[in-house]
């Protein structure tokens, strides 16, 4: 009696699991061997990008292209909205050099231009021996209805540490994702306000 | 300064704060004169809101006296102004429509985070509420810092009391929206569940804009009176089957119209009530939606929902079947304040509208402690609590 009950479990638990290994094998056929949509890469729910992790993010601003390029060149103009960035130093030609503050203290990151088409893209790659492996890339286009400008930014960098280190920087918020979309949603502010939200109730905090 | 901080469940206290600075180029610093409790701040009171710290100075609503400009505010010192508790850029997409309350500027990148993942999407900053909102400092104090000034507030001529204008800080146009977004028809009827300030101030709109009949519905004595003197028929949920009696009594069609100006966390005895309250004091993330359920049920085929109470997560056993098979609109919102201050003003000085009717107690700011338990305790009377720094 005690013996087939629990024959009966096993053969309904393998039953399961099987049925269970029928429906994973359906789903990844499934999401495989699909004709591409319109979305971008990025957003994928599986990508692979070999050793870089890749992030990007969309936001419309209520200004012209050229003005919001314009941004982008001008270091000082980049301090007021990447609050991380300590300072950019320019290089021979092309080259920038970027000091960020991580938590791991600050990084310097060397990069050439490699795109720069006004009102248009502009995107940066670093350079050997530079502490970050990394490219940025900023795309803009009119938007629809006259609202302004489409902003689309993204970043690939091969992540220190492995998978570990990024999530150890995702949770301290310090990962080229989130900072992407923070220095965004500034720029977005200080472009269409003319100053960058706070809550603070003194001016040095 | 001093100021009304939360430090948790039914734990706020006035303490000293530091004085607010200009730290932005729009930025404004009010002098508060008057500034009142909220149903919204009792949420925070009972700690069912997420992303409120220790030390958040709550408020947001006050009003006052400009003492300080930055050089891009349009105001001037000396000017007496009430301030909407929606902080909004007046320039964004969704300014520029109107929608103040989703302004895409004002809340502070870092607390956007939090707010785009529990809604999809984060809104504008508000005065003294949760850091989904910005955490900005808010209004139950002696000094504000006002950001946008030049876009928020509105100027009051001397000589008009505050507590005249006070309330076009707030639940005046949340009421007035309230009925707004009901679309009414001239002879339509309304029901409106909750008898505190919004709710009160809804009647009111609803009738204003043409409402044949505006049926309350509360369990305070003396609210349901308020409201019955504003010109609407009541019912006590205590005595009476709301939904049956709201069939009752329009003509066995159902409402046009219902407005939940209840929220998150409605009284009574109903079993999902009972289980969403235990949920909610466990930390479970649960709205009370009991008020709303009834409202989806209760209203006509085709009818309007407007829902100016406040939810902040998730609900259970929620009537989706009635939204969708009855062809319901819904209609929702942190109030967008700015759209209609200059309005209201307009009709509280021609005498149209009341504004002062539902004050029940002046308390100075250092007895706030004594107004948030009393205005949570003891509803009936307290109907609202005004605070003078
Ligand atoms: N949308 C906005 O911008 C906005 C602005 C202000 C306030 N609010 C919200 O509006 C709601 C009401 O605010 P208030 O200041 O009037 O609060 P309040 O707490 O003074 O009033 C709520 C009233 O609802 C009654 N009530 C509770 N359960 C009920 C039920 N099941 N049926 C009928 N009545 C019931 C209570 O007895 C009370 O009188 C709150 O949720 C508040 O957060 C929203
Ligand atoms: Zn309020
Ligand atoms: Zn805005």
């Amino acid at each position: 009696m005690h013996r087939r009950k629990t024959d009966i479990v096993t053969v309904t638990g393998l039953a399961a699991l099987a049925i269970g290994a029928a429906a994973v094998t359906r789903l990844m056929n499934e999401t495989r061997n699909r004709p591409p949509d319109s979305a971008p890469g990025r957003t994928a729910r599986q990508s692979r990008f070999g050793a870089y992790i890749v992030a990007g993010r969309t936001v419309t601003i209520d200004a012209p292209r050229d003005r919001i390029h314009a941004m982008w060149r001008e270091p000082e103009q980049l301090a007021r909205f990447m609050q991380d960035l300590r300072a950019v130093e320019r290089g021979p030609g092309d080259r920038m050099t970027w000091v960020i503050a991580t938590p791991g203290g600050d990084a310097r990151i060397e990069t050439r231009l490699v795109e720069d088409r006004h009102g248009e893209a502009l995107a940066w790659r670093s350079v050997e021996g530079s502490d970050f492996d990394i490219e940025a890339k900023v795309q803009l286009r009119d938007a629809p209805a006259g609202r302004g400008t489409e902003v689309e930014a993204h970043v690939a960098w091969r992540p220190h540490w492995g998978m570990a280190g990024q999530w150890a920087a995702k949770l301290r918020r310090a990962d080229p994702r989130t900072r992407g979309r923070h220095e965004l949603k500034r720029l977005k502010m200080l472009l269409e306000t003319g100053e960058i939200a706070t809550n603070a109730n003194q001016r040095n905090t | 300064m001093r100021a009304l901080t939360w430090h948790g469940r039914h734990d706020v206290r006035v303490e000293n704060a530091p004085d607010p600075e200009i730290v932005n180029p729009r930025d404004a610093i009010i002098e508060v004169t008057s500034t009142a409790i909220c149903g919204s701040d009792l949420h925070l009171y009972d700690g069912v809101i997420p992303g409120v710290a220790k030390g958040d100075i709550l408020g947001h609503e006050f009003m006052g006296r400009v003492v300080e400009t930055g050089p891009k505010s349009t105001l001037q010192k000396g000017q007496r102004v009430v301030v909407p508790f929606t902080i909004s850029c007046g320039s964004c997409f969704f300014c520029k429509a109107s929608l103040y309350s989703a302004c895409d500027n004002s809340n502070p990148v870092e607390k956007q985070d939090a707010s785009e993942m529990l809604y999809g999407h984060a809104m504008s900053g508000l005065f003294g509420y949760s850091h989904l909102t910005g955490g900005y400092p808010g209004g139950q104090a002696e000094y504000v810092r006002v950001p946008f000034s030049d876009v928020g507030p509105i100027v009051v001529p001397d000589g008009v009391p505050d507590e005249q204008v006070l309330f076009l800080s707030d639940i005046l146009p949340t009421g007035w929206m309230a009925a707004e977004n009901c679309d009414i028809e001239p002879g339509d009827t309304v029901a409106v569940w909750g008898c505190g300030p919004v709710g009160l101030f809804a009647v009111q709109s609803a009738l204003l804009m043409g409402a044949g009949k505006v049926i309350a519905i509360d369990h305070y004595p003396h609210r349901l009176d308020l409201a019955r003197k504003l010109g609407a028929e009541v019912i006590d949920f205590k005595q009476t089957h709301v939904l049956e009696a709201l069939m009752e009594m329009s003509g066995g069609l159902g409402p046009d119209a219902v407005i939940d100006a209840v929220g998150m966390e409605s009284h009574g005895f109903a079993p999902d009530n009972l289980l969403d309250s235990a949920k909610q004091r466990f930390g479970m993330g649960a709205d009370s939606a009991h008020a709303l359920r009834m409202a989806l049920m209760a209203v006509r085929k085709g009818g309007r929902v407007s829902v100016p109470g406040v939810y902040g997560g998730m609900a259970d056993k929620f009537p989706l079947g009635a939204l969708m098979e009855k062809g319901l609109q819904i209609r929702t919102g942190q109030t967008h304040v700015q759209r209609y201050t200059k309005e209201l003003m307009h009709r509280i000085m021609e005498g149209e509208i009341d504004t002062t009717f539902l004050i029940s107690h002046r308390l100075p700011l250092e007895e706030a402690a004594r107004g948030y338990r009393n205005f949570h305790d003891q509803q009936n009377e307290w109907t609202k609590v005004v605070l003078t720094p």
